[in-house]
């Protein structure tokens, strides 16, 4: 086929169908894109595993010799692995717990008539087009009143929250498509609502989950507003917070070598596991739009 | 039974809906009444002070600024966003299978994958003058004559910041939108070919009437993230917000009045501000998706 392909084209006679001449420039416009999305990427890979000096004089050409002590450097002394643990636990926490109550809110509201049952749903979806911003001051106080300010608890509940209404918006719809059959033998073998909840209609809407859960994921991890505002304290910085600190502060100490490698060290993992499920991801990251 | 029902939705809805009103819903309504007061954050101190805030924005050069660079950002970046991806996803899409097809939309969507922090960290060490990416790479390819301070130049500083915002967002609309021409019957292709069209006419009669839909999702989209910018701007610019409001935007005004200079009540002025103009910009999206709508019927 490859052989074929490259031919050199034959010149058979002026009436030839125009379709069969090969046309260079989508692939040509496709390796450039390639090139300009993954060339940034790379050079920050490279520059992690170079000194100083190869990062201010050289910066196109490849570390003489890895220097991984880079890499030990910005996860202890520039304290990344620390920001990394405080990201797992909030973001642990709060997907958790958004999963949970999403789901929950969403089954209730797509399976019971109730009255208020479209009150309940308006309220929580219509929360999803008011930007952040516009809440972020009285935010602000409302968790120093509760004494949530700068602590775990309280970023997991505000994360909670402001991720719970797309959840609910998503998994709405998915679980209106459910089969009922299922459901209602469940409930003739006098299972209770919360047995039917938990151990059918969940696994039955697990694509849905999975999808939802990698959007809610990826959102939470990236999160910078929320914590920039309610969480203060250095030592509770997530990833994102203490990167950016990081870029001020090893701006002043020039410590280029650390920086790249702290960027890096905060790269690798996601795009490694995107590599790994991408058709998943793709597809969860996109169906919310679509939908 | 019955009992078990009520018991069973009182305990689904009622955590996540005290959540949300006391995290979402009550900070949104206290927002439109502290827009109208002169709050410092001094408890019992906020005095009613009516439309003031917003007459005074009126007069506020840098959030003017902030203003313009949104507007610009709010035009830009969704157009060139979506020719780029449109134009890409048609190619590897396109009447032909492309070899790769599959390994280029996994590298186009690395950056979806990056938080904006990583990206303007990224992005200002390519953008740095004497060293980075950029610069280095233009010395190299010998046109030194461009090189630029392309973070410090007034002029430039926002185009910088929007190429990343635009970098950043292709590759999710590559995606979104190989899926949508996916969805197109291939006869219908074929029949363009068959009548002798060309990729541009095929692509102007076939897929883009066809992708009309995801294009507007994507408009939609694309604004929004046009009237934030805050991230980036807060991590790559001088200033941040310089130089010389060059890249200012209000989201960036509105976190600087709150919480350096606690001017609480001005800047949630400045959020009812911001709020508004993402509402018209809902509204004129719902407007223009129904007018194509009828004509479709």
């Amino acid at each position: 086929m490859t052989a074929l392909m490259q031919r050199p084209p034959v010149r058979v006679s002026d009436a030839a169908p125009p379709v069969s001449r090969p046309n260079p420039l989508p692939h040509l416009a496709m390796l450039a894109w390639a090139v300009v999305t993954a060339l940034p990427l790379i050079w920050a890979v490279m520059s992690s595993l170079k000194t100083d000096e190869e990062i201010l004089n050289h910066p196109w050409s490849p570390p003489a010799s890895p220097q991984f002590e880079n890499w030990a450097r910005a996860w202890t002394t520039a304290s990344i692995g620390r920001y990394f643990f405080n990201s797992l636990i909030v973001v642990g926490g709060a997907l958790l717990l958004t999963m949970l109550l999403g789901s929950l809110v969403a089954y209730a509201v797509a399976r019971y008539q109730f009255r208020g049952n479209r009150l309940v749903y308006y309220t929580f979806v219509a929360a999803m087009f008011f930007p952040v911003f516009l809440a972020l001051v009285p935010l602000f106080f409302v968790v120093r009143q509760l004494g949530l300010l700068g602590t775990y608890p309280g970023l997991i509940l505000v994360y909670t929250a402001y991720a719970v209404p797309f959840t609910v918006f998503f998994l709405h719809s998915f679980f209106r498509t459910l089969p009922t059959e299922v459901a209602e033998a469940a409930f003739l073998d006098g299972c209770s609502h919360g047995a039917v909840f938990f151990r059918v209609m969940l696994p039955l809407a697990r694509p849905g989950l999975v999808a939802v859960g990698v959007f809610n994921f990826l959102g939470l991890w990236n999160q910078y507003l929320l914590p920039l505002v309610l969480n203060p304290d250095p030592d509770r910085y997530v990833l994102a917070q203490g990167l950016a600190a990081l870029s001020v502060s090893q701006g002043y100490d020039s410590d280029w070598s650390g920086l790249f490698a702290g960027l890096t060290i905060a790269m690798l993992p996601v795009l490694v596991a995107y590599v790994a499920f991408q058709r998943h991801i793709r597809a969860g990251m996109t169906a919310g739009a679509v939908r | 039974m019955k009992h078990g029902r009520w018991r069973f939705l009182l305990a689904a809805l009622v955590p996540a809906l005290v959540l949300h009103v006391v995290f979402v819903l009550s900070p949104y309504a206290q927002a439109f009444y502290l827009s109208l007061t002169d709050w410092t954050g001094v408890a019992g101190e906020a005095h009613f002070v009516g439309t003031d805030n917003f007459a005074r924005l009126g007069g506020d050069s840098l959030f003017l600024d902030a203003v313009r660079n949104n507007a610009v950002m709010l035009v830009v970046v969704p157009v060139v966003t979506i020719a780029i991806a449109l134009f890409l996803a048609s190619m590897l899409n396109g009447r032909r299978p492309v070899r790769g097809a599959s390994a280029y939309q996994i590298v186009y969507f690395f950056p979806q994958m990056l938080s904006l922090v990583i990206i303007g960290v990224l992005w200002a060490f390519v953008y740095s003058p004497n060293n980075g990416l950029l610069n280095s790479g233009l010395r190299a390819a010998g046109l030194s004559s461009l090189t630029q301070s392309w973070l410090g130049e007034p002029s430039w500083a926002l185009i910088a910041v929007m190429a990343v915002v635009i970098w950043s967002s292709v590759g999710f609309y590559v995606v979104l939108f190989s899926a949508a021409i996916d969805g197109i019957p291939r006869e219908l292709f074929e029949a363009a070919t068959l009548d002798g069209a060309g990729r541009w006419a095929t692509f102007r009669g076939v897929t883009l009437p066809l992708v009309r839909e995801s294009v507007q999702v994507a408009f939609v989209y694309l604004g929004i993230v046009a009237l934030d910018g805050f991230v980036l701007v807060q991590v790559m610019t001088v200033g941040p917000g310089g130089p010389d409001g060059a890249t200012e935007v209000v989201g960036l005004s509105l976190y600087r009045t709150a919480f350096t200079y606690g001017k609480f009540g001005y800047a949630t002025a400045m959020g009812v501000a911001l709020f508004f103009a993402t509402l018209t910009l809902a509204v004129f999206a719902l407007r223009w998706g129904r007018r194509n709508q009828v004509e479709m019927a």
